[in-house]
């Protein structure tokens, strides 16, 4: 049987495959398709000091091969998350979950990352500051270095827990924004987040979001995810978790050959609610057919 | 919810630009009237949710209108061609929950989700009437099949060039336990002349199943996912925003 296992600083994963944030909700209603425990681990709704409603309708349009969305962060607050619905995904997952963190100051990172700190049920702390759907916040942190370091040690200065940041690709030079964080003390990076996108109705002449812009994402972005996560990998030392388009379990050792440590499907979940599962139990085959017998030896291997 | 992969078995038209496709299949997870399929086309990215008209043991009914590239698509398949579909999504409308007289209100592509109910009320030993609203004459369809039943049908046209003038309101008393489904404006109208009721809403949608927060509402109880808490809301807890859509902005 081959090895699966990875390791993302402290977190040992059974396999490299994680949920994305944003494409899960708090992991607990896929329980009603499969049992979450066969997955890595799973990222967390991103979750704000304050409860947030997010963006108005329409939220959502379709594109070849991917979707835009601007959902705007919906979450109940750090405190419901870890009140309410933290308790219901203990009940049905036993292993670390990744707390998403997103903030509109500095101080929000940092208020979130110490409560999180002390919950057992969090292994590690991905800090997204590359959402595109909220203004004075999220991405605006993730498209310079500077701002993307300070939030990096505000975090690490109130947690114990692996700090990863989790950066935007809608930047001219990621491997900079990288290194400023790895700097700062990141123990990782999670990349990347949606691409700002667009779709207009021919019919209405006006933008499908409402919010107008959204981050696209889906298989369509798997090329452009694998040319940051290379960048990024021959940037710094530290492990990364890379995402976008990913779909296969063939897609999950080429994002390892970039260079990721361990891998995150996002809205394949939300066509496929299987998808997770389905790569975890094609991994092996697939391990086979290319000679790996220990997952974590092609990390980087393409380099 | 299930995922099944049904059969077509018919596909026609029922005016100009709406159809019927009936599929043959597992249909145990669908558990009340309202729910929804999504489904899974050749060369579409996401799904695309199609209220259930009627279904039974054996298969289901989908009215459909040709709106976009997903509908034009699903006009073109023919009986026998395999539908892959996630099945018994949504809440659906609570037939217990209704009193012995309901008034059934279906604007256009709204209609088909009241036939199902309007069957489950009557097998639950209700009287529910039936007003049903078109742009026009030529638009019209079910009337008949809800006729059939031996429900009172009342047809609304926009233009006037059949049954009452007027939108589906026209036809309202005022303070009726409604039942609605249909376009947000026709929703909103109906909601200020009823005293109660269920509406049906709808939205773009991400997955159909809960998890994006793609099709998220606000409502008096707090945010809902129209695809999961949904697509019917109670007449109490929906909350019309400034621009007349239960649609908000922060």
């Amino acid at each position: 049987m081959p090895n699966t296992s990875v390791t993302l600083s402290t977190l040992r994963l059974d396999n490299p495959v994680i949920p994305a944030s944003g494409t899960f909700g708090f992991g607990y209603e896929f329980a009603e398709f499969y049992d979450l425990n066969i997955l890595g681990s799973i990222s967390l709704k991103g979750t704000t000091k304050e409860p947030r409603y997010g963006n108005p309708l329409p939220r959502i349009a379709e594109c070849t091969d991917g979707l835009i969305n601007s959902v705007g962060l919906q979450n109940p607050g750090v405190h419901a998350v870890i009140d309410e619905e933290l308790p219901k995904l203990e009940a049905v997952f036993h292993k670390p979950a990744i707390a998403n963190i997103s903030g509109f100051s500095i101080e929000d990172y940092a208020y979130c990352a110490e409560l999180f700190d002390a919950d057992p049920r969090i292994g590690l702390l991905e800090i997204n500051v590359s959402c595109p759907n909220v203004h004075n916040g999220g991405m605006s942190f993730g498209t310079q270095p500077e701002s993307a370091a300070a939030v990096t040690k505000a975090v690490k200065a109130v947690t114990k827990k692996p700090v990863f940041l989790k950066l935007t690709p809608n930047v001219t030079d990621i491997a900079s924004v990288a290194k400023a964080c790895a700097d700062a003390g990141a123990d990782g990076i999670s990349l990347i987040n949606t691409l700002l996108g667009m779709r207009i109705d021919l019919k209405r002449r006006a933008p499908v979001i409402a919010n107008k812009m959204g981050g696209f994402s889906g298989r369509a972005i798997l090329p452009v995810a694998l040319r940051m996560v290379w960048q990024v990998y021959e940037a710094v030392d530290i492990p990364i978790i890379g995402m976008g388009g990913v779909a296969s379990a063939e897609d999950v050792i080429e994002m390892m050959l970039a260079g990721a440590t361990a891998v995150q499907v996002g809205a394949e979940n939300l066509v496929n609610p299987w998808a997770c599962p389905q790569i975890i139990e094609a991994l092996p085959a697939a391990m086979e057919k290319y000679g790996i017998e220990n997952l974590k030896d092609i990390i980087g291997g393409a380099h | 919810m299930k995922q099944v992969t049904y059969t077509i078995s018919e596909n026609k038209p029922l005016t100009a630009d709406v159809f019927r496709m009936t599929l043959s299949g597992d249909t145990s997870a669908i558990t009340a009237p309202g729910q929804f399929v999504n489904l899974k086309l050749d060369g579409l990215f996401l799904r695309r949710p199609i209220s259930v008209c009627d279904w039974d043991a054996d298969g289901l009914t989908l009215i459909y209108k040709v709106v976009g590239k997903g509908t034009e698509q699903m006009s073109r398949m023919e009986p026998g061609e395999a539908l892959e579909s996630l099945t018994g999504l949504g809440n659906g409308y609570d037939v217990a929950a209704c009193p012995n007289n309901p008034v059934l209100v279906g604007g256009g592509v709204g209609v088909p989700p009241l036939y199902g109910l309007a069957k489950r009320l009557l097998a639950a030993g209700k009287k529910p009437s039936v007003i049903l609203g078109f742009n026009t004459a030529e638009e019209i369809f079910y009337d008949m099949t809800f006729a059939a039943l031996g429900v009172n049908v009342t047809v609304t046209t926009a233009d006037g060039t059949a049954g009452v003038k007027g939108f589906v309101t026209q036809a309202m008393q005022g303070g009726e336990y409604v039942c609605a489904c249909g376009p947000e404006p026709m929703l909103k109208a109906v909601h200020t002349l009823a005293s109660g009721g269920q509406f049906s809403f709808e939205a773009r949608m991400g997955c159909g199943f809960g998890a994006c927060m793609g099709c998220s509402c606000q409502t008096i109880a707090g945010p809902k996912r129209i695809c999961k808490e949904g697509p019917v809301m109670r007449y109490e807890e929906i909350l019309w925003q400034k621009d007349k859509s239960i649609r908000s902005e922060e």
